[in-house]
C-alpha cells in the first residue's frame, strides 16, 4: 500500500503530456554510475490488516504501564491524561498542518501556541515563554548557550542533582560550542551550597539547578539564589511544571531562564519521546530567546489574530549568525499540554500536585517500614524519593517484575556511590492499593 | 470570525477535570514541604467546563488548514498524506505507555522497532548505521556536525574550522554550523542552480570540515556533478553531509551513500509520512558510513543474535555523547516504521517516481502562465515566479495569499534566496491528477486576475478567518501572553 | 536623500561630524532595504569600539542587520527613543532616527569615508 492515488492510465496520460515514454525518463539525467541497480532490500509492503497484526505483536512484547504497576519517574512521568486530549489531538486540522507560516489559515495552531505561552508564564511567573522546545534536556542546553552568549563568559556550573541525562546533553552541546561545564557536589540529596559557591568564578555564565531535583528533593532555592545573585552569572532552573501547583514560581527566586518538560501534562511517556520542552525568560532576554514565538496582533480590518513574531531571532533569517538552529517546536505535544492544563484549571493543578505530595509521602513512609529499607536523604521531597535497601536493587526489581510491578530506578547507574538505592515516583495516578501492593511485594521478597 | 482565548471563557468554580478522592491520609503542605518554597498565589489558569474545552479547541482546529483539509504543495516540506493507521499503532499501550528506564527485557518489541527502522533507513540511504536520537531535521544537522567535529578532532586535525554551504541551502545549514562552532563559507550556484564547481575548488582547503548539501537541491534539481563534488571535498580532507529534506525524490532510485555522502539526516515527518503536527514533533535520524559509526550518539540499539535479544549499548567511548535525553522521538519512529512496512521496498520507489511525475506534470502545466527560471526536468519540486505580472505590481506574497481563497495552502515562498520572488511547489505522490488539474485551473484564474483585476490579488485573502495580519506591530510591540 | 555635510560608509552608515564627536545612523537606502524596523539593539554608553566593529543590531520583520561604526572611539550617547519607537529609523533616518554618538579616538579615520556624492556613486555601482 503506497497511498498513491494515480492509476496506470493517469500516469500514462501525464507522461504523454511531458513527452516521455516511461517513468525512467524522469530520472534520465541522473548519472548512471550512481543509479541504484537493485531493488531496495526491504520487506514487501503489507496490507493494513497484516500491518496491524505485525505491529501489535511487537507492542505486545512490551510491558506497558497501564497493565503493570510502575513506580518509575526520573523525568518521564505518568499523570492523568484527560480523555478529551486524544480526541482533540486527532482533529486532523491540527496534526496534518505544517508550521503556521501562513497565519490566515493557521489561526488554530497560532492561538493554541499563544495560550501555551500564557500558561507557561502563569506557572513560572516569567515574562515570556516560547512555543516549546524538543524536550527539557535540549532546552537546558540552549539556555546555557543563551546565558553564555549574553554574559560573554564560558563556564557553566551545573548541580549534580540535575537529571543526569540532561547534564550529558548539556556537555555534548557545550563541547561543540567551546563552553566549559563544571558540576557541583550534593549533600543529603540537595546541591552542596558551599561547593557551589566555591565553583563560581568571574568566568561563570550560568548556574543550573533543578527543582525538584533528580532525587525528587526540594532544593533550597532561596539560599542558592542568594549565592547566584552575588555573581553576574545567570540563574537557570529546570522545573517540573506539575510541582508548580504547590511550589514557588521560579520568577520569585530570581530565575533568569526557566526550562522544563511539559510531558507530564497530557503526553504519554512513549519510551521517552516525543516530550515537550518549555523555555521562559525575563523580559530582558525576550529578543534573545531561541525557538518560535506566537504574538497577538490585528488584521487589516482590526480583527484579532496571531502570527509568528520576533522572527529576526531565528535561523532562517540569521543563517550563519544564528545562535540557535531550532526551526520547529513540538506543537502537537504542546497542544496536548495546553489542553491538559486548561482542563485541570486553577483548582485541578493544585489538587494534582497536592495528591502527588501526599501519595509519595505515604509510599515513602510505608516502604521504609520494610526491613532493610531506609530513606537515602532526609531533604523534603515532592513526588519522588530515594530509598536504600540492604541488597541489590536490580534483584529486588526483578522480583517485583514477576508480580507485574515495575520498581524504581536503580540510581547507581548514574551515581555509582549510591549503591542499592532506588528512585521511586508516585503521582496522583497511583491508588493506595497499588502503593500497598508494592510494599507488600517488596516485603515478600525477603 | 475570532475565537475567544480560553482564559476569556473562564468562570470561577467551573471544572473540567475529575480526580479520585485522596485515598491516603492527607497532611498539610506545610508539614510536608519547606514553607519558604511554597507557592503563595495560584497561577491564573482558566476555570472552564469540559464542553468549553472541547468546543474551544474544536473551533480552533477549524481555523487551520491541514493535509486532510486540502492540497498543500509546500516545497521542501513534503506534505504528503499521513496514514491514519499509523496514528492508531503509535497509540498502542505497548508503545505509548512504556518508560525509558524499564528493564530491557520488558521493552523488546520497542527496541526491535528501533533496530529494524535503523536497518531500513540505512538500506534506503546507503549508510551503515542510524541513530534515531535527533528530534528534528535541524537537530539531526547539529548532531551530524558534532560527529564531523569529533571525527576531525580525534584524528588530531584541528585546522578544520569551516563548513561549506551553497547559497541555495536551507537556513538551518549555516545556522547549525554556527551553533556547532564552525565558520560558514558560502559558495555561489551556477546559472543552472547547481553548485559552481570552480567556486567549490576555490573554497576547499585544509580548513574544510565538511560540505553540507541537499540533493536534489533546494531548486528541485539533481546535482548531476555530485561525484566530482564529493571527490573535491574528500581530496581536501573534508566530509560530505547530506541534508535529507528532499529524500522523497530518490528513494529506490539513487542513494546518498552511493553518491559519496558520509553522513545524512532524514526527516521522518517529510519522507516517511509522519504528521507535522503544526510544527512538530518530528524526528531527524542521523546515518553514517562505517568509519563514523563509533561517533554516533549514545546509546545505540544492538541485537544479540545468540540470545535473540535487543539491548541499549552505552559502551561506546568515541561517541559524541547524547544530544537528547533518552532515545529520540520514539512515537514518531513507530509511525515511520509502520509506513515503511506498509509501502515496502518496491513501494518506496513508486513513491519517488510518482512524486517526481506529479512535480514535472504540474511544473509544465503552470509554466504556461508563470515564469519558469530553470527549464529542465525537475525532481520532486520546482520553482516558478510571478515575473509576467511584475508590471502589474504583483508579488509572490500576493499570489500566495490569493491561493488561500481557493482553498489551497500556498507553496514555499521567497525561498531559495537565490531566485527572486520564488514560489516552490512540491505536490508529493499522494495527490491525484485530478487534484493537480483543478489546482492548475485555479492558478490560471489567478494569472488572469493578475492581468485583469490585480487589486483582488493584492488585497487577498478574502475568504479566510482573518485577513493579512499586521506583523510589524506584532514585532514592535510584542504581545506574547494573556495577563490576568 | 543624502545630506551633503554627512560622511558615508560602505556598510551604509552615515556620520555627522561635530568636532571630535560623531553622530551615527543608517542611510535612507539601508532603512529602505531593511523594511519596517521593529527593534534596535543599542550598545551601552561608555563602551569602546574599534572602527568596523558591530555596535548594535537592527531588526525588521524579515531581516536583521548589524550596525558597524566606521570610526574608533567611545559611545557617549545612545538614542533611547528608538527603544520604544524603532520606526524612527524608517521615518527620519538622518534626524530622529540617529543611533549613537561617539567620541572619536582617531579623527583621521574620517578620511576613509565617502562624501554624499561618492556614496551615491557607490550605490549605483552596487546595483
Amino acid at each position: 500500500m503506497n497511498f498513491v492515488p494515480n492509476t496506470d492510465r493517469d500516469r500514462q496520460k501525464m507522461l504523454e503530456f511531458l513527452g516521455m515514454n516511461s517513468l525512467a525518463d524522469l530520472f534520465a539525467h541522473i548519472p548512471d554510475s550512481i543509479k541504484l541497480k537493485k531493488e531496495l532490500d526491504l520487506p514487501e509492503g503489507m496490507s493494513e490488516l497484516e500491518l496491524v497484526r505485525h505491529v501489535r505483536q511487537l507492542s505486545d512484547k512490551n510491558a506497558n504501564l497501564e497493565e503493570y504497576n510502575s513506580f518509575l519517574g526520573a523525568g518521564s512521568y505518568q499523570h492523568y491524561i484527560p480523555s478529551i486530549v486524544n480526541h482533540l489531538l486527532l482533529r486532523s486540522e491540527f496534526y496534518t498542518a505544517y508550521t503556521p507560516y501562513q497565519p490566515e489559515i493557521s489561526q488554530g495552531t497560532l492561538q493554541a501556541i499563544y495560550e501555551f505561552q500564557s500558561l507557561i508564564c502563569q506557572l513560572t511567573g516569567m515574562d515570556v515563554a516560547n512555543a516549546s522546545m524538543y524536550d527539557a534536556s535540549t532546552a537546558m542546553a540552549e539556555a546555557a548557550a543563551l546565558a553564555s552568549g549574553q554574559t560573554r563568559k564560558n563556564k557553566i556550573v551545573v548541580s549534580s542533582t540535575v537529571h543526569p541525562e540532561y547534564r550529558r546533553v548539556l556537555k555534548t552541546y557545550a563541547e561543540a560550542q567551546g563552553l566549559e561545564v563544571v558540576e557541583t557536589g550534593y549533600r543529603d540529596g540537595v546541591t552542596d551550597l558551599e561547593d557551589l559557591e566555591a565553583k563560581l568564578s568571574d568566568n561563570t555564565s550560568a548556574i543550573i539547578v533543578q527543582q525538584p531535583n533528580f532525587f525528587g528533593c526540594i532544593e533550597p532555592m532561596k539560599d542558592i539564589s542568594a549565592a547566584v545573585k552575588k555573581t553576574r552569572a545567570m540563574f537557570i532552573t529546570s522545573v517540573d511544571p506539575v510541582s508548580l501547583g504547590v511550589l514557588r514560581p521560579p520568577a520569585e527566586y530570581g530565575a533568569d531562564i526557566v526550562v522544563g518538560d511539559a510531558q507530564a501534562f497530557g503526553n504519554p511517556i512513549s519510551f521517552g519521546g516525543p516530550h515537550v520542552g518549555f523555555f521562559a525568560v525575563t523580559k530582558k532576554l525576550m529578543r534573545k530567546m531561541p525557538g518560535r514565538i506566537a504574538g497577538k496582533t490585528k488584521d487589516k480590518d482590526g480583527r484579532r489574530g496571531f502570527v509568528l513574531t520576533l522572527q529576526a531571532r531565528e535561523q532562517h533569517i540569521r543563517r550563519e549568525k544564528a545562535t540557535s538552529n531550532i526551526c520547529s517546536n513540538q506543537a502537537l505535544a504542546a497542544l496536548a499540554a495546553t489542553i491538559t492544563m486548561v482542563t485541570l484549571g486553577r483548582q485541578g493543578l493544585k489538587e494534582m500536585a497536592v495528591q502527588c505530595v501526599n501519595k509519595a509521602h505515604y509510599a515513602c513512609q510505608q516502604l521504609t517500614t520494610v526491613e532493610g529499607v531506609k530513606r537515602t536523604f532526609s531533604a523534603p521531597f515532592f513526588k519522588e524519593f530515594v530509598v536504600t535497601a540492604d541488597r541489590d536493587i536490580n534483584t529486588i526489581n526483578n522480583g517485583l517484575l514477576k508480580q507485574k510491578i515495575i520498581g524504581g530506578l536503580p540510581v547507581e547507574r548514574f551515581y555509582p556511590e549510591l549503591k542499592n538505592s532506588s528512585l521511586l515516583c508516585v503521582t496522583e495516578v497511583k491508588s493506595k492499593e497499588q502503593i500497598d501492593e508494592l510494599v507488600s511485594a517488596w516485603e515478600g521478597l525477603k | 470570525m475570532t475565537e475567544p482565548l480560553i482564559f476569556e471563557l473562564s468562570k470561577p468554580g467551573r471544572k473540567a477535570y475529575s480526580l479520585p478522592a485522596l485515598d491516603v491520609p492527607e497532611k498539610s503542605l506545610e508539614d510536608l514541604l519547606p514553607e519558604e518554597e511554597l507557592r503563595q498565589k495560584d497561577p491564573a489558569f482558566p476555570e472552564v467546563s469540559e464542553v468549553d474545552v472541547v468546543r474551544h479547541y474544536t473551533r480552533l482546529s477549524q481555523l487551520n488548514h491541514g493535509v486532510d483539509t486540502g492540497f498543500y504543495p509546500l516545497g521542501s516540506c513534503t506534505m504528503k498524506y499521513n496514514p491514519k493507521v499509523n496514528e492508531d499503532l503509535a497509540r498502542l499501550p505497548g508503545f505509548a505507555h512504556i518508560h525509558p528506564y524499564q528493564q530491557e527485557e520488558t521493552v523488546q518489541g520497542a527496541l526491535k522497532i528501533m533496530y529494524e527502522l535503523n536497518r531500513y533507513l540505512s538500506e534506503i540511504t546507503g549508510m551503515e548505521r542510524f541513530s534515531l536520537q535527533p528530534a528534528a531535521g535541524a537537530h539531526g544537522e547539529l548532531t551530524g556536525l558534532m560527529i564531523i567535529k569529533k571525527y576531525h578532532k580525534d584524528r588530531g586535525d584541528n585546522r578544520r574550522t569551516q563548513v561549506i554551504v551553497p547559497d541555495s541551502a536551507h537556513g538551518t545549514n549555516p545556522a547549525s554550523a554556527a551553533v556547532c562552532g564552525y565558520e560558514t563559507v558560502e559558495i555561489p550556484s551556477n546559472d543552472k542552480g547547481s553548485i559552481d564547481i570552480e567556486a567549490l575548488k576555490e573554497a576547499v582547503s585544509d580548513k574544510t570540515a565538511a560540505l553540507m548539501l541537499t540533493n536534489p537541491n533546494t531548486i528541485g534539481l539533481f546535482e548531476e556533478n555530485i561525484e566530482e563534488i564529493a571527490a573535491i571535498v574528500h581530496e581536501a580532507g573534508g566530509l560530505l553531509y547530506y541534508d535529507g529534506a528532499n529524500m522523497n525524490a530518490i528513494m529506490g532510485i539513487a542513494r546518498p551513500g552511493d553518491m559519496g555522502f558520509d553522513i545524512v539526516h532524514l526527516n521522518l515527518h517529510k519522507t516517511f509520512s509522519t504528521p507535522h503536527g503544526g510544527g512538530g514533533p518530528g524526528a531527524g535520524p542521523v546515518g553514517v558510513k562505517d568509519f563514523l559509526v563509533p561517533y554516533l550518539p549514545n546509546p545505540l540499539v544492538e541485537y544479540d543474535s545468540a540470545n535473540n535479544r535487543y539491548y541499549l549499548d552505552y559502551d561506546r567511548p568515541q561517541s559524541i555523547g547524547q544530544t537528547k535525553a533518552y532515545y529520540g522521538n520514539f512515537g514518531v519512529a513507530v509511525k515511520a516504521y509502520a509506513y515503511i512496512m506498509s509501502v515496502g521496498g518496491k513501494g518506496l520507489k513508486e513513491v519517488a517516481e510518482n512524486a517526481v511525475l506529479n512535480a514535472n506534470y504540474l511544473m509544465r502545466k503552470l509554466s504556461r502562465y508563470y515564469h519558469l527560471p530553470y527549464d529542465q526536468t525537475c525532481m520532486h519540486e520546482f520553482i516558478i515566479t510571478p515575473k509576467p505580472f511584475k508590471e502589474k505590481g504583483i508579488h509572490t506574497l500576493d499570489i500566495a495569499k490569493r491561493m488561500l481563497d481557493f482553498g489551497y495552502h500556498p507553496p514555499t515562498i521567497y525561498f531559495p534566496l537565490i531566485v527572486d520572488e520564488a514560489m516552490m511547489f512540491e505536490p508529493t505522490e499522494t495527490e491525484s491528477k485530478e487534484t493537480l488539474d483543478n489546482f492548475v485551473k485555479s492558478m490560471l484564474q489567478i494569472a488572469r486576475e493578475c492581468e485583469e483585476n490585480p487589486e483582488i490579488v493584492k488585497s487577498a485573502p478574502h475568504n479566510t478567518p482573518v485577513g493579512r495580519l499586521d506583523e510589524v506591530t506584532a514585532a514592535r510591540k510584542p504581545d506574547l501572553k494573556w495577563d490576568s | 536623500m543624502f545630506p551633503k555635510d554627512f560622511k558615508y560608509s560602505r556598510e551604509h552608515e552615515w556620520v555627522k561630524i561635530e568636532g571630535t564627536k560623531v553622530r551615527l545612523g543608517i542611510t535612507h537606502y539601508a532603512q529602505d532595504a531593511l523594511g519596517d524596523v521593529v527593534f534596535v539593539e543599542l550598545p551601552e554608553v561608555g563602551t569602546e569600539f574599534a572602527a568596523n566593529d558591530s555596535i548594535g543590531v537592527i531588526e525588521s520583520v524579515k531581516a536583521v542587520s548589524d550596525v558597524y561604526t566606521p570610526v574608533s572611539g567611545k559611545v557617549v550617547a545612545i538614542n533611547e527613543a528608538l527603544l520604544d519607537s524603532p520606526e524612527l529609523v524608517n521615518e527620519d533616518p538622518y534626524g530622529d532616527g540617529w543611533i549613537v554618538e561617539m567620541e572619536m579616538s582617531d579623527t583621521g579615520e574620517l578620511d576613509n569615508l565617502m562624501t554624499a556624492e561618492e556614496y551615491q556613486k557607490f550605490l549605483k555601482e552596487e546595483a
